[in-house]
């Protein structure tokens, strides 16, 4: 998975600065830092990491450490259109299974899986605090609460 | 009732109603008292935490040293990732102006200069609509250095928003310490606790958002009349989350002490198509279960639901009518349990693994007897044994759904037996399994 060198737009960069300010050091803005990496590159790559490793004066080992440990960056492109199904126990409880089966079937993915133009991906997801308005579905950072099947098929259609 | 966390107040996320509804006057009350005595009125009060511990939150204050050389540091809990749990996204959008100023309040008390309120990554917009409420109390003059001037005080405090990027096991206090500075999540093994040893090495109180959110009213309207909310021994209100098998879902403030029955049937708007309830959880998923035959007089605060056999963790009250399939509900937690071990202990990152599988195994119409008993011994060998409580929170659901619907699952191995039939004999036999013991 290697790309040519990853530089920060100087705007991302005035970004980073922003969130570095708010610690007494430069190592806690890497969870932010990874966002707006992973914003402009769609993905974390090995040269994301090495980039945003010399930035926050952190080994790259460290830096793949966060990334690994939080199920919100990603180490491979996913979708233009990020599906997450929210699956947990209040969701289940609403038909959370039959719209995580609707989905996967509408869009012929599985778990963690890319559409081959890229325009879909999907997820199921743990809970994600939609538990009164459920079932939910997410599309990128967007919440879609309350749904139905006719609902879930109505947003799906409507992705450009 | 009167609401204190998400009061009837239109448009009060919006500063200047906020301030036009009597806001930041009880920072300025309290910053014309001093520290101790800020302190001395919430132990009063009663106020207990209400991210899940309901350890007393003045206590936890007066828990930070009163002279060291070193900063420190205030930390808000919003990682809210409990399943079962949504309250918290509430104050972010209806009230987070009385979150900044409680926290005003707390950091003065504490002796913080700077705050940080940790919220979960996917609540991006929930993110956004706080950093909006702090940018325009910090443009008005109501946080940073220009407080001084605006409260007449020498005291200033800075709060940030910092984002999680999902991963439950930050919602655990020290888990979620590491994670703002920047590292993975993995628990810190206690003690030193964080009043001694938290950021950065530095003296920290970390607080939940709700409960940061209840010091306003207190120090505006007395710790006496705080204390008069509800049960006297968990006073106030609290905001329960109901979810799952009801008519009306959502978040309801009311007083602590109220009745789990009339929380489902009168708020709630009660089972849809009047179904009997066969199971309760009433305080977020790792929390003890309730049998429906359990409910009756339940009261929903810390002691009542310790009493009753459970614990009452984040309020989160998940229903399940009686046709839930309960294998399929217990084998859900226990992915999920199973998915958000950090894997530093063993018995956590194995033990939650063996759960799912054995659960899943059951599902799948392949379990046996043995099966039910083995799982209770895996939970009973995961549970103490690891550095945090998401031990606990995986071992519990099992050890209590278990022992508490013991028939329920023997019958579910049995091959001869269908789910609905299952449900039919619980419902028949259940009354005479005794409540097991909580350890908290």
């Amino acid at each position: 998975m290697s790309n040519s060198e990853f530089k920060f737009s100087p705007e991302n960069i005035e970004r980073i600065n922003k969130e570095i300010a708010k610690y007494p050091e430069k190592k806690p803005a890497v969870m932010a830092t990874l966002y707006i990496a992973q914003e402009q590159n769609g993905y974390i790559s090995n040269e994301v990491i090495k980039e945003v490793a010399t930035i926050l004066e952190m080994t790259s080992e460290d830096v793949l450490g966060v990334v690994t440990f939080y199920t919100m960056y990603f180490q491979k492109p996913m979708g233009k259109h990020h599906i997450q199904v929210c699956t947990n126990v209040s969701c289940m409880l609403r038909g959370g299974y039959e719209i995580w089966n609707q989905v996967k079937e509408k869009l012929g993915l599985d778990n963690m899986g890319v559409s081959a133009d890229q325009k879909f991906s999907l997820e199921e997801v743990e809970c994600m605090g939609s538990c009164g308005t459920a079932p939910m579905i997410a599309v990128n950072e967007d919440y879609y609460e309350n749904l139905t099947k006719e609902k879930v098929e109505e947003i799906i259609n409507s992705l450009k | 009732m009167e609401k204190i966390v998400l009061p009837d107040i239109e448009n009060i996320h919006i500063l200047d109603v906020y301030i036009e509804n009597g806001g930041f006057s009880a920072a300025k009350k309290a910053f014309a008292q001093t520290s101790d005595e800020v302190i001395d009125q919430v132990k009063k009060s009663g106020l207990r935490g209400r991210g899940g511990a309901a350890f007393s939150a003045g206590l936890k204050w007066s828990f930070m040293p009163k002279t060291t050389d070193k900063p420190k540091y205030l930390c808000i809990n919003g990682d809210e990732s409990e399943p079962g749990s949504f309250k918290d996204r509430q104050i972010f959008e209806y009230n987070p102006h009385q979150l900044i100023e409680g926290i005003l309040i707390t950091a003065y008390a504490i002796g913080a200069k700077v705050a940080y309120i940790y919220i979960r990554g996917e609540y991006h917009k929930w993110v956004k609509l706080m950093q909006k409420a702090l940018d325009d109390a910090y443009a008005a003059g109501y946080v940073g250095e220009a407080m001084k001037e605006k409260f007449g005080t020498d005291f200033f405090c800075n709060i940030y928003v910092h984002k999680g990027a999902g991963a439950y096991i930050c919602g655990e206090e020290s888990s979620l310490m590491n994670s703002l500075e920047g590292k993975r999540g993995y628990p810190r093994v206690k003690p030193p606790f964080p009043a001694q040893n938290g950021l950065w090495g530095c003296p920290t109180t970390i607080n939940n958002v709700e409960t940061i959110t209840n010091i306003p009213p207190i120090i505006s309207k007395g710790w006496d009349w705080f204390s008069k909310i509800g049960e006297p021994k968990h006073p106030g209100t609290i905001l329960f989350g109901v979810s799952g098998h009801v008519n009306k879902p959502g978040v309801y403030e009311l007083p602590s002490g109220t009745l789990l029955t009339d929380i489902i049937y009168n708020y709630a708007g009660g089972v849809p198509g009047n179904k009997d309830i066969l199971c309760v959880i009433p305080g977020g998923s790792s929390m003890p279960p309730l049998r429906g035959d359990q409910l009756e007089g339940v009261k929903m605060d810390a002691e009542s639901l310790k009493a009753a056999g459970s614990a009452i963790g984040t309020g989160g009250i998940m229903v399940m009518d009686e046709d839930t399939d309960l294998v399929k509900v217990l084998a859900r937690i226990s992915h999920f349990y199973h998915h958000e071990s950090c894997g530093q202990c063993t018995p956590c990152r194995e033990g939650t693994g063996w759960l799912e599988k054995i659960l899943k195994r059951i599902l799948a119409g392949n379990g046996s007897v043995s099966d039910i008993d083995l799982l209770i011994t895996v939970a009973n060998q995961i549970e103490g044994n690891t550095i945090c409580a998401l031990g606990e929170a995986a071992a519990w659901p099992v050890r209590f759904m278990v022992t508490r619907f013991r028939d329920y699952f023997e019958a579910r191995v049995s091959k001869e037996v269908n789910l609905k039939v299952a449900n039919k004999v619980h419902s028949m036999r259940h009354t005479e399994f005794p409540l097991a013991e909580v350890k908290n």
